[in-house]
């Protein structure tokens, strides 16, 4: 049988054209124009060098803090995320009653628009009418009653509280897929030999959902680096640029006829994923690859 | 002996203590929007999980008039519908040919695809390239964007089903003198049925809850789609919660129903690939 013939190279064609001009080229156009003075304000176009860059790791425009912003969003929700999704996983995986109940309600959050999840918060915790301060003074903790979204000190941990919301359901409905697909036979090995529930934990469990929880991670990563509803929506970058992540400041930029600083931030993003990203494709395709 | 069981018995409570306050913790949130968009206009000054006084559900009628709410739906459905088809049909070809031809040329051109995954997109530039092809604020235009964006997944998607239906059936079909589109739209395409309901019902999910890409690339009010539509009510309504709500609920109706019912399939497709190991 001729392959070549059998499976043609043109059905891949259009799936690969799209992409390619609609996601790559952008790209690579960007790389580009990151050395440019790119603006709405000229016509024409020089060539600056490294300047754009020079001008983001200098300190100039806040730019780093927005980077540094969207690196510490991508580390405490991955760790919160994978970390409380761990132990609910644990916690619903086996033996306990309204398991599938437990198990729908939490990853509902996940198929909700981000959006929309943005929005209801803003009214949640909003200081003064919001549903979490009217409960706390109900309960009589009024001083627990913030200012979540406009205190400069809390607003980006209150953002980042409501993305853990949104997203510890899934993490923890693929741990309990992982933690499922571990072999009984494991646990009634160590069981014979009077292992306690810590160290079936530490010495199986762990070890069997390497693959699993590498997956996760680099999910969660990757959705942190690219963060834009849910900051738009609670508190687009304010109070300041105090919640300001990468792409929230490049709409931003864009909606200024800022391009170039804009495309120079986006291309930095770009390249760093072209490096990282091929080895979280690997993790993530793993098995696909050996098969 | 007795520690054990008493052991056991406090792990339990554990638990389903954990449980709970976790569903809790998201069920609450919803309750809120659900109860709230039925109270009237006074009553949702504050945002309270009382039971509505009087169960107002005029809310809707008048979130949908005021929100011009019934355009957006069409053109979300319209959007997300198109990409989900489209996404669907060149998807599955390239995983096909990727996952039954693989030779270094193809293997790296499946990587080069699945890469997408991890891309971030350059909006900027995006721009100009839309401008270029006269794509900006254009239903065609946003649906082509959409393909782009989840193609990467949807591949590496369904190129795990492909490489499960067995190679013989391909070579029987050609020597029956099948065509190479008779063999994959009448025979291979049926077999991964599982694998097209899981991808397309990915690719609606997420693209009916698209955002982004619409505040970038439509800017005429009557092509927004629902996203859109509530973020800007949002800004005009702020202060009737009763009205917001409404406009929620009605927002999330599609995904949450389709969640309901697809459960399986949805769970399935973004947990793929993650517990293989």
């Amino acid at each position: 049988m001729n392959k070549a013939k059998v499976y043609p190279w043109y059905f891949a064609i259009g799936a690969v054209l799209v992409y390619t001009v609609l996601n790559v080229v952008p790209g690579i156009l960007g790389l580009g124009y990151s050395f440019t003075d790119w603006s709405a304000y000229s016509k024409e176009l020089h060539f600056v060098g490294f300047k754009n860059f020079i001008d983001v790791f200098s300190g100039k425009g806040n730019y780093l803090t927005y980077i540094l912003n969207t690196l510490l969003f991508t580390f405490v929700t991955t760790v919160a995320k994978t970390g409380l999704g761990l132990l609910l996983a644990l916690a619903l995986s086996k033996g306990i009653k309204g398991m599938n109940f437990h198990r729908g309600v939490m990853y509902m959050p996940s198929v909700l628009p981000v959006l929309v999840t943005g929005l209801t918060f803003t009214s949640i915790l909003n200081p003064k009418i919001g549903f979490l301060n009217t409960f706390l003074r109900g309960i009589g903790l009024d001083f627990l009653a913030q200012k979540w979204l406009v205190d400069s000190k809390l607003a980006f941990w209150s953002v980042m509280a409501v993305d853990i919301w949104r997203g510890t359901g899934y993490i923890m409905t693929m741990l309990i897929v992982g933690i499922l697909a571990i072999p009984n036979v494991y646990y009634e090995a160590v069981a014979v030999d009077g292992a306690s529930a810590w160290q079936k934990f530490r010495y199986i469990t762990l070890p069997m959902l390497r693959q699993t929880l590498a997956v996760t991670i680099v999910l969660n990563v990757i959705y942190g680096l690219k963060v834009f509803d849910m900051v738009y929506a609670l508190t687009n970058g304010g109070p300041g640029h105090r919640t300001e992540v990468m792409y929230t400041a490049v709409y931003k930029m864009m909606s200024k006829g800022l391009y170039a600083a804009g495309t120079t931030i986006s291309t930095l993003l770009f390249v760093f994923m072209l490096i990282v990203g091929y080895f979280m494709v690997k993790i993530l395709t793993k098995d696909e690859v050996v098969e | 002996m007795v520690s054990t069981t008493k052991n056991r018995f406090v792990t339990l409570f554990l638990k389903n203590l954990l449980a709970w306050c976790a569903s809790l913790l998201v069920l609450v949130p919803m309750a809120l929007i659900i109860l709230n968009a039925f109270k009237s206009d006074g009553e949702t000054l504050t945002m309270t999980m009382d039971l509505p006084k009087i169960w107002t559900f005029t809310n809707f009628g008048v979130v949908i008039e005021k929100g011009k709410l019934v355009r957006s739906f069409f053109n979300s459905f319209l959007y997300a519908g198109c990409a989900t088809i489209v996404v669907v049909i060149l998807c599955t070809m390239a995983a096909y040919v990727f996952s039954r031809r693989r030779t270094k040329g193809f293997s790296m051109l499946y990587m080069y695809v699945v890469l997408g995954m991890v891309i971030p997109v350059n909006y900027v530039t995006l721009t100009k390239v839309m401008q270029v092809l006269h794509l900006t604020n254009s239903a065609l235009g946003i649906i082509l964007l959409y393909t782009a964006m989840q193609t990467p997944f949807t591949v590496f998607l369904t190129y795990g089903f492909v490489s499960k239906v067995p190679e013989e059936l391909d070579e029987a079909a050609i020597l029956d003198g099948s065509t190479p589109a008779n063999l994959f739209f009448k025979i291979v395409l049926p077999m991964l049925r599982p694998a097209v309901i899981t991808a397309g019902v990915l690719c609606f999910l997420n693209t009916w809850n698209e955002f982004i890409m619409p505040l970038y690339f439509l800017h005429s009010t009557d092509k927004w789609p629902m996203t859109l539509a509530i973020y800007n009510f949002f800004g005009q309504f702020e202060t009737n919660w009763n009205l917001i709500c409404a406009d929620v609920i009605l927002t999330c109706l599609p995904v949450v129903l389709l969640y309901v019912i697809c459960q399986r399939y949805i769970i399935g497709g973004q947990t793929e690939g993650a517990v293989k190991g």
